[in-house]
């Protein structure tokens, strides 16, 4: 494997880095909606968002990606491959994340949340000023684990036919005909990117598990 | 738009769809099996006296959770006939399914092995049990009760993921309906009743390991 064949895959490195991105940022601020609707105490909204939260884990990534790519263009929306992969990949995290954030909300002591009802915090600053920062730190190391799991889910655009970092692979393999060399370094690339935001995750529980005590 | 959706070739493919159901849930048992016994076995290594055989499996472990299934099956599906092992591929799919697996499950079960405290074991011998009564009620059981529910969404997860046992064209769900569409070009109608088809397998295994659970590891202890 050349030079250049290296290079082609970094510029496929480069694309799932920008996917990972993009679905982790949108995908996080569509989850917090989520997270918030999830534990409003309204009992419609509470119920839809247990529903949306279902649906996306109890089927798989590939199948979300499919549907999304041809749901898009079925309602008329024009889309390249690269926006219907951003936009399925952001409606998965949305839901993972808002199930990890729900949690982490509800981690919260009911206390508190009494005490700022009680200092008469409205809504959104009991929520901006009590619950939520409490919440973040809790939910960081599951949080962590997610963005992981993203960045590897992101292979699954190759399916759809994106050119990212697997796909690269898949084209830079069938051009010279050494599919373990090529993996493999695939393989590298990825684990260079994932495994220090699992030991960092790791890093994070074994302190919040010692400062719990 | 001016689009009308025809569930006409979803029909006509129904006997198919629901036969590679089981093809989904045969790549899903065995991939469990083989992902269990990983597991147990990559266990007793980790707590190998021999600092190598350690450090492997933790190498193992590491490398498997950092990098996308779909790689790892890639790898597989080549390097196996490379080391003179030629398989079709749905035999290569438990496989990867196994191996992702067992990752997962060594770290899940070494979690619920710390989990129960020495003493526990010491009062268990000190009460007159037998060294495998011991083990069977005492270490075995408040293990798998521990582990069982991150085993089990571990395996819903599994389950979930032998639709990328597709990119190998191993034979399951997601396989033959990527055929139905093919053929058809009703895009969204196969692949928007595929993925009810996943959420009523995966729902199916959790009320399963739910009813499993209530029977074996309710309180009070039987």
């Amino acid at each position: 494997m050349g030079r250049d064949e290296f290079l082609f895959l970094l510029i496929g490195l480069k694309w799932t880095v920008a996917l990972s991105i993009v679905a982790f940022i949108c995908g996080g601020i569509a989850g917090l909606a989520v997270a918030l609707a999830r534990t409003s105490g309204i009992a419609a909204l509470e119920r839809i968002t247990a529903a949306y939260i279902a649906v996306f884990q109890g089927t798989p990534l590939l199948m979300q990606l499919f549907v999304v790519y041809y749901g898009l263009a079925l309602i008329g929306i024009r889309m390249d491959a690269w926006a219907a992969v951003s936009v399925g990949l952001t409606l998965h995290a949305s839901a993972y994340l808002g199930e990890i954030w729900r949690g982490s909300i509800e981690a919260v002591p009911r206390g508190q949340t009494e005490a700022a009802k009680a200092l008469a915090l409205r809504y959104i600053s009991r929520m901006k000023d009590v619950v939520l920062p409490q919440a973040i730190r809790i939910s960081l190391p599951a949080t962590i684990g997610f963005l992981v799991q993203l960045i590897k889910g992101t292979s699954l655009a190759s399916i759809v036919g994106f050119t990212e970092l697997t796909r690269a692979g898949n084209i830079i393999s069938n051009q010279i005909f050494q599919p373990i060399t090529v993996f493999g370094i695939v393989g590298v690339l990825y684990f260079l990117m994932c495994c220090p935001l699992t030991i960092y995750g790791a890093h994070l529980e074994r302190k919040f598990a010692t400062s719990a005590h | 738009m001016n689009y009308t959706l025809d569930f006409t070739p979803v029909i006509d493919g129904l006997p198919d769809l629901l036969a590679a159901c089981f093809g989904t849930f045969t790549l899903a048992i065995f991939g469990m099996l083989l992902a269990t016994v990983i597991g147990i076995g990559g266990v007793v290594l980790r707590q190998s006296p021999l600092k190598p055989v350690r450090w492997a499996v933790i190498g193992f472990v590491e490398i498997i959770r950092n990098t996308p299934f779909l790689v790892q099956i890639f790898f597989i599906y080549f390097a196996l006939p490379l080391a003179g092992i030629r398989l079709d591929p749905t035999p290569t799919a438990i496989i990867a399914l196994g191996i992702n697996g067992g990752a997962y499950a060594i770290e899940i079960i070494r979690g619920g092995v710390q989990s129960i405290p020495k003493g526990q074991m010491e009062a268990g011998l000190a009460l007159g049990l037998h060294k495998a009564q011991v083990f069977r009620l005492i270490i075995l059981k408040p293990a798998l009760r521990a582990i069982y529910p991150s085993l089990t969404s571990q395996f819903v997860l599994l389950t979930l993921s032998t639709s990328i046992a597709s990119a190998i064209s191993a034979y399951e769900l997601t396989s033959v309906s990527q055929r139905i569409e093919s053929d058809s070009f009703r895009s969204f109608e196969v692949y928007f009743t595929v993925t009810a088809f996943y959420l009523v397998i995966s729902w199916v295994m959790m009320r399963i390991f739910a009813l499993f659970s209530a029977r074996y590891f309710s309180y009070p202890v039987k």
